[in-house]
């Protein structure tokens, strides 16, 4: 054996063995390799390539930059510029900048640019742009003239930052940040809308995933237990609106729920209601949590069945006869056994729930929005840079929890099926 | 060896019958009472009923009919875990989530024992089937030998007076099912409690039981110690199940008490045991074990009827030579001799005449 170890060994025709075992496997490895490249070059071409075009998105925005190439060029050779009494040339730098911006047309542009820093900047752009080429220096006192709002020490500080088209702007205003003329703060209390409503998102989320996993472990449990034909019969209760369009299930929702629904007039015909007294159930929180609870509830119930029909029964027997009560049993030798199960479960679901859209869209009413849907009022707006900033800290927060689950639970004790 | 007295019944199955479709019955009439300390074993091919009355004593399944009695106490309505009936599984079922120890500590805890005793009662348990080092491993970490100890000691470590062990050596190669049967046979002496152990291996019944109930088709068709089991089957269907065993068919030609002369049905005559035959005429099946079979005529008893008999094959194994005889028409009576320094050496084709003494050729029923 140790002789065998020390001796460089060949194959029949001679060559060194390792050098035999690498082409042999280096063949397989790359057959393996292009079996998977279709779907790596998929996934980079209409997942990797988004996010990353949508994360760099989130830092870039040349609408200003771009446009008003004599400014920038001054911030550029000024930065230390007090922002509550510009120079007269930065002012004539601006109003060529304004005459530029009215012979290529791109004031709307600029003026989009600022006005996320500071609301109502588009119309004081194309005013401004629309004088420029009559004005006479000096251009200060000739454009405050035009309007005073010119001199807005933070509206001098948002050309400033938007001068160069990469920025953190998006994520201080996706925090709640609001540009003053002394620079960044805190937003008054009523403007902190974002904050709130990833707090609120994460909440109903967490609510939804309790929800299904209250709902869905008798229902794996019965599964698991059930002799097959009455599983399978089970099982196809559950799949069957798995199957169904989201669009559909979330409209029988509405149905069911709204005030001149089903379950209203039941509960008015019933006279457990009166009239005049309808339950609230549709276009708020409750209508979004109830709908979302049903859309989700398959992934919870699958990846806890896969992990609860592999526990043998042999278990809950061994512990009764040790003296355990059926609860205590249940508790401390059942429920432990099926936590990657619970676990898979709620992060899937809870993963879901975070990123919804289509059913707070349209069974959410006002009270009732997550974050999704307000990245998707400013995708329509085409606030893309903001969106972007706030899908990406969605993101975040996402691979955070995942992180956190990775340490707390670990990852490779997922079971999803 | 625990008498069987009405008096001093530990277990008692009365009348217990069980069915699980209600159409057919897997246990049928059963009546067994098991004594203290007695080591009862369940023997009887899958499917005859013996686990069922074993679940049916842990409380895992319902008699059907009937009842069960405890120490003398009725036991149909009490649920498993106020039993306090130590189990060993097939499979162990020990607790893959809790190390060694805390599947021990199991028992104790949800009896709401004290830290300090529940680990004193622990290390002695685990001490008891040397895997003292093991209390911090999980299971999944030990080898099936040593998943075998943990599983009997946790069944023990909350001193029950009755132990089942279902199957508990099945999943064990020959060498540690061996070794275990004695540990476990040892444990059961040492700690003077009850146990009622099923098993389908004939071997592992007969080594380790005080009593050995056979099973079949729902019905103890034997219930005696392991010698009596071997050397005096009552019916064919022990006499077939327990080790090997020569049948010759017949009849009965005469019948003077307990001794019989059986006609076979080449014509050849034989003194044979009467056991469970009647009567003149009645078709019987005579069973003799293969190593009480002599083909020498210095061992044969005075006036024995002897059959002519025609070598076919001889095995050897080692401890015994195994012959296969051509004897009375069929080609797979068995002889077994020892493999001593002066014992003859047969060949195939030879022409011998074998024998046996009266008692050891039993007249059965003909199944």
């Amino acid at each position: 054996m140790a002789e065998a170890a020390t001796t460089l060994l060949t194959t029949s025709d001679g060559r060194p063995l390792k050098a035999a075992l690498a082409t042999a496997q280096a063949r397989a490895k790359r057959r393996a390799f292009l079996l998977v490249l279709p779907l790596l070059l998929f996934v980079l071409l209409t997942f990797l390539i988004p996010i990353g075009y949508m994360l760099k998105r989130s830092f870039e925005h040349d609408g200003f930059s771009a446009s008003a190439p004599g400014l920038s060029a001054w911030f550029a050779q000024n930065p230390g510029f007090d922002p509550a009494n510009p120079p007269e040339e930065a002012y004539a730098a601006l109003v060529s900048d304004l005459a530029l911006m009215q012979k290529e047309k791109t004031t709307g542009m600029a003026g989009t640019r600022i006005n996320y820093t500071v609301p109502g900047t588009i119309s004081l752009f194309k005013a401004g742009a629309r004088a420029a080429k009559d004005l006479q220096p000096p251009y200060k006192d000739a454009l405050l003239a035009v309007d005073p709002e010119w001199g807005m020490p933070r509206l001098w500080r948002a050309m400033e930052a938007a001068s160069s088209p990469y920025t953190t702007e998006f994520y201080q205003v996706a925090t709640d940040r609001k540009l003053g003329d002394d620079g960044w703060g805190r937003g008054a209390d009523q403007d902190r809308i974002y904050l709130f409503l990833f707090f609120k998102t994460f909440l109903v989320s967490g609510a939804i995933t309790l929800i299904c996993l209250l709902l869905a472990f008798p229902v794996a449990h019965l599964l698991a237990v059930l002799p097959m034909s009455k599983s399978s019969l089970l099982m196809i209760l559950v799949l069957l609106p798995f199957w169904t369009s989201l669009l559909v299930r979330t409209t029988a929702w509405i149905a069911l729920l709204q005030e001149q629904g089903i379950v209203n007039d039941l509960l008015v015909w019933m006279g457990l209601l009166s009239n005049d007294n309808r339950l609230q159930a549709m276009y708020n929180m409750t209508g979004t949590i109830v709908a979302m609870t049903h859309v989700l509830l398959p992934f919870m119930i699958l990846p806890l069945y896969s992990v609860m029909r592999v526990i043998p029964p042999s278990y809950a027997r061994a512990a009764r006869s040790l003296g355990a009560t059926s609860w205590t049993t249940f508790r401390r030798i059942y429920v432990p056994q099926t936590l990657p199960g619970i676990a898979a479960g709620s992060l899937l679901v809870f993963i879901l729930a975070v990123g919804y859209y289509i059913t707070p869209a349209l069974v959410g009413g006002a009270d009732g929005q997550l974050i999704s849907n307000l990245i998707s009022f400013h995708m329509a707006k085409s606030n893309w840079s903001l969106a972007a900033a706030l899908a990406a800290m969605l993101l975040a927060a996402i691979l955070v929890l995942y992180w956190l689950y990775d340490r707390l639970i670990g990852i490779d004790r997922l079971k999803l099926g | 060896m625990a008498q069987n007295g009405p008096g001093d019944a530990y277990v008692e199955f009365q009348h217990v019958q069980k069915s699980y479709d209600g159409v057919s019955l897997v246990v049928k009439d059963l009546n067994l009472s098991i004594g203290k300390g007695e080591f009862l074993t369940m023997l009887g091919p899958s499917g005859s009923g013996k686990t069922t009355c074993l679940m049916m004593l842990a409380g895992f399944e319902t008699a059907t009919n009937g009842e069960i009695l405890l120490d003398k106490r009725p036991i149909n309505q009490v649920p498993p875990h106020k039993r306090g009936i130590g189990m060993v599984f097939q499979n162990y079922a020990l607790f893959p989530h809790m190390t060694v120890g805390e599947n021990l500590s199991f028992p104790l805890e949800v009896r709401g024992m004290g830290k300090d005793e529940r680990e004193t009662k622990v290390k002695r348990a685990l001490d008891m089937v040397q895997m003292g080092n093991f209390i911090n491993r999980r299971p999944a970490q030990l080898s099936g030998g040593q998943q075998q100890r943990i599983a009997l000691a946790r069944a023990l470590v909350f001193d029950p007076a009755l132990v089942l062990m279902d199957e508990p050596l099945g999943a064990l190669d020959k060498q540690l099912r061996e070794h275990m049967q004695f540990e476990i046979k040892h444990l059961h002496e040492n700690l003077g409690i009850t146990v009622v152990y099923v098993t389908h291996d004939q071997g592992e019944a007969l080594t380790m039981s005080d009593r050995v109930a056979v099973f079949n088709d729902g019905r103890i068709q034997q219930l005696a110690s392991p010698a009596d089991l071997y050397e005096r089957p009552e019916n064919s269907f022990v006499a077939q199940f327990i080790g090997e065993n020569n049948k010759l068919p017949g009849t009965i030609e005469e019948l003077n008490g307990d001794k019989a002369l059986v006609r076979l049905a080449t014509g050849e005559l034989i003194d044979a045991t009467a056991v469970n035959v009647k009567e003149k005429r009645q078709k019987t099946l005579v069973s003799i074990r293969p190593e009480r079979v002599e083909f020498k005529p210095s061992m044969m008893p005075e006036g024995a009827h002897t059959l002519d008999a025609e070598v076919i094959e001889v095995i050897y194994m080692g401890d015994i030579l195994r012959a296969v005889l051509r004897v009375a028409g069929s080609d797979d009576f068995v002889m077994k001799m020892r493999n001593t320094l002066g014992q003859t050496r047969l060949a195939p084709g030879e022409k011998i005449k074998v024998g046996w003494h009266p008692l050891d050729a039993r007249a059965l029923d003909p199944m």
